[in-house]
């Protein structure tokens, strides 16, 4: 029988209701707890250097998450969110990627920009809201972006880079470029209508995209079990009319392999493609944030017997690819260079007083240049109350 | 009568209200267990339970979108939204729907059992998106009403009255003042009038008028003006719709002089309001003109916030304007 969305479906004659949970959607992994290859698992073409790019980008938003929390609590910066626990999920999915697709990131995914080439110094300078910042002072830490690496601007509000990506992605197939989005959000981001709206659309439309879904378990401290009654975000992209797969995000060989076969799809079919990735978020939502108020050290110690960087090292040494000794001086070596950055960012100057006024339109309105001038002779009256910028202004 | 803080009196205020009425219901996200992300809803699942006081999914416009039906049905619905600076997702179901209940059925159903809390304003280094101040777009919507408390005491007592109204009402709180407002405030239950100013001091030269969080930077700015000799007269709006006119017209017609502070951006701010009302209705008792200490016209500044801010210097500044003028 012909649907009235011309769609051919079967017919039954009894009352046939579908089960929620008779749809199982099962969970791809390659390596096991340890970090051996499970028998039978399709291990993905991945070559030594690639590999071992994968493994030092994990390592070391692992050891800038652990010092610039402690940054946080000394003071120096006003704010820092951890990827602890999702390292493989962010890393290995951006290494799928090629370096002019478009990522849009939610926030937790500084380690996809370390991939493509953000440096150790603008990651500093974005956290210390000096004149270096890309976005000139003027969001939180942890709001990265660049035009250069292809990574669009963080902002704060959930799910609205959704739909963007969406658009984003249909741009791309316009201009018939080989390339095509990725878009990172959370479990509970994909509450929010443009969740809705993004997906929808790019399933309509086409799109090269592809929707990369960090299954943390938490919102804040809202578990998924209260987020959504399914069994998790996976079984929405059918329902979209999407290529779906779910993987396990502690994983760095599975997600790499499923995110360079969505890639393949998104880019020669023009199609969307949905992906879960799975891993727990270890570490607290945002130094804001303290998990002993909603969920059990029990719960976290059972999360984090399955460490990322601990089964992806356990299988790059079994290929004989990492030298262990070398590893130990390569993570000292890490941690005073960080140390160091942390000094040289926090000591420039920060962004200009004029900057607070330019990029609002892309010429400065007359009203906003009046505006400009009074503040400006305002500060110049009251220097000691306006320590940022008195010093700077002619 | 105890000393608390702001979050600790509305927490007392969610609290009377469970109490006392089994139908009402505090909702939105990370509110449960977790007693939401300020803490204001601390206990309350523990002790109304799930059904009562819940987590929602991470999703505005389905909370007031709920939160409306709920109040259609008849309950108490308290909706938070975690900051004002993310109540746009559920601008459509506040300005479309909230504001319109009533009056698109001809009065068969509305929403006037539905309060929305939500915390905003800057001077916690939020940036862009944890520091706004979004009052103005709702005052430009008949049919919803806007309470900003200043304090404890008034947070408990405003919050309170705002669950009796019956209208929808949006009940902004000055998220800087959340713990840093103590005072002392009633342990039971009272009600402070909605829809009507303050005067928190009187004087005779200059009428200075805020509400929220800014009201502690106008008094400052006064006791500056004061010592050059300036007298006063310091009025709290509390209430941004409806606005109580009758005072601040009183006041003006008294002191011939206006100086108007908040901290959204000036063009269009609920300010342009008051001044355009005032000069109405003040016209020829007007000895300088209407003057507004606002933030700039740009988006809220992470590393300028103190040069953003409509601070104490700059209402100092203002009020010293308007009484040479
Ligand atoms: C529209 C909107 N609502 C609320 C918030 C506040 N908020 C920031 S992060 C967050 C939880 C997001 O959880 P999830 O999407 O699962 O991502 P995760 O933090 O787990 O990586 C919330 C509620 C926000 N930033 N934007
Ligand atoms: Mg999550």
């Amino acid at each position: 029988m012909l649907n009235p969305n011309n769609v051919t479906v079967s017919v039954v004659n009894q009352p046939h209701f579908i089960e929620n949970g008779a749809l199982e959607i099962p969970m791809y992994q390659v390596l096991d707890e340890q970090g051996n290859v499970i028998e039978g698992a399709e291990v993905p073409d991945i070559d030594k250097e690639t590999a071992l790019k994968i493994f030092d980008t994990m390592q070391f938003v692992r050891v800038l998450d652990d010092r610039m929390i402690a940054a946080q609590r000394q003071g120096r910066i006003s704010f820092y969110m951890q990827c602890l626990g999702e390292e493989a999920a962010i890393t290995a999915s951006a290494a799928a990627l090629g370096d002019t697709d478009m990522i849009m990131s939610q926030y937790r995914e500084h380690a996809a920009l370390h991939y493509r080439g953000f440096k150790l110094d603008q990651f500093m300078n974005q956290m210390f809201s000096n004149e270096l910042d890309l976005g000139k002072g003027r969001q939180m830490p942890i709001h990265y972006g660049t035009k250069e690496l292809h990574f669009a601007t963080v902002s704060s509000p959930l799910a609205t880079q959704i739909p963007q990506a969406t658009g984003y992605a249909y741009g791309q197939k316009l201009a018939g470029k080989k390339e095509c989005t990725l878009c990172y959000f959370g479990e509970g981001a994909a509450s929010e209508g443009d969740f809705h709206a993004g997906m929808n659309m790019a399933a309509v439309h086409k799109v090269p995209c592809i929707f990369f879904c960090r299954n943390n378990g938490y919102a804040i401290s809202t578990p998924a079990s209260e987020q959504f009654a399914g069994d998790g975000i996976a079984s929405r992209g059918l329902g979209y009319g999407m290529k779906t797969i779910r993987v396990d995000g502690s994983d760095a060989l599975a997600v790499y392999h499923a995110t360079q076969l969505a890639r393949k799809t998104a880019v020669e079919d023009n199609a969307p493609v949905l992906i879960e990735s799975c891993a727990y978020r270890l570490g607290g939502h945002s130094t804001s944030d303290d998990p002993t108020g909603y969920r059990t050290k029990d719960e976290e110690k059972q999360f984090g017997a399955s460490d990322p960087l601990v089964k992806f090292k356990h299988w790059l040494e079994q290929k004989g690819w990492l030298d262990a000794q070398d590893e130990q001086v390569k993570l000292a070596q890490l941690r005073k260079e960080i140390l160091a950055a942390v000094k040289v960012a926090e000591v420039i100057d920060k962004p200009a007083f004029e900057e607070m006024f330019t990029d609002v339109y892309a010429e400065m309105t007359p009203h906003l240049l009046e505006q400009m001038n009074e503040l400006k002779a305002h500060i110049k009256k009251y220097p000691e109350a306006y320590p940022v910028t008195s010093g700077r202004i002619d | 009568m105890a000393k608390i803080n702001m979050l600790q009196a509305i927490n007392s205020a969610l609290d009377i209200t469970l109490e006392e009425h089994d139908n009402a219901v505090v909702f939105g996200e990370d509110v449960g267990i977790f007693g939401g992300v300020f803490r204001a809803t601390s206990h309350l699942q523990e002790k109304y339970g799930r059904d009562r006081c819940f987590n929602t999914p991470l999703v505005e416009q389905g909370i007031i979108g709920f939160a409306n039906g709920l109040a259609a049905q008849g309950s108490i619905a308290i909706a938070e939204i975690q900051f004002a600076d993310y109540i746009f997702p559920a601008f459509d179901q506040i300005v479309n729907e909230t504001a319109k209940f009533r009056y698109r059925s001809g009065n068969e159903f509305n929403v006037g059992s539905l309060v929305i809390r939500t915390p905003y304003g800057g001077g916690i280094a939020g940036g862009l998106y944890h520091s706004q101040s979004p009052e103005a777009y709702f005052a430009h919507t008949p049919g919803v009403k806007i309470v900003v408390p200043r304090n404890a005491y008034q947070a408990k007592g405003l919050l309170l009255a705002a669950l009796k109204e019956p209208d929808p009402v949006i009940f902004f709180e000055p998220k800087r003042l959340y713990r840093a407002s103590v005072g002392e405030v009633p342990d039971g239950s009272y009600e402070l009038p909605i829809g009507k100013a303050e005067i928190v001091k009187n004087g005779e030269q200059v009428t200075v008028l805020a509400w929220g969080a800014q009201m502690e930077i106008i008094e400052k700015a006064v006791e500056m003006a004061e010592e050059d000799g300036i007298s006063c007269e310091i009025i709290d709006l509390r209430t941004i719709t409806p606005w109580d006119y009758e005072t601040v017209v009183q006041s003006v017609l008294k002191t011939g002089r206006l100086v108007i502070n908040h901290e959204a951006p000036l063009s269009c701010g609920f300010g342009s309001e008051i001044a355009a009302t005032i000069q109405e209705k003040c016209f020829l008792y007007l000895e300088s003109p209407i003057m507004r200490v606002c933030g700039p016209d740009t988006p809220f500044p992470l590393i300028h916030e103190k040069e953003y801010m409509p601070d104490h210097l700059k209402t100092y500044e203002a009020i010293k304007r308007s009484a040479n003028y």
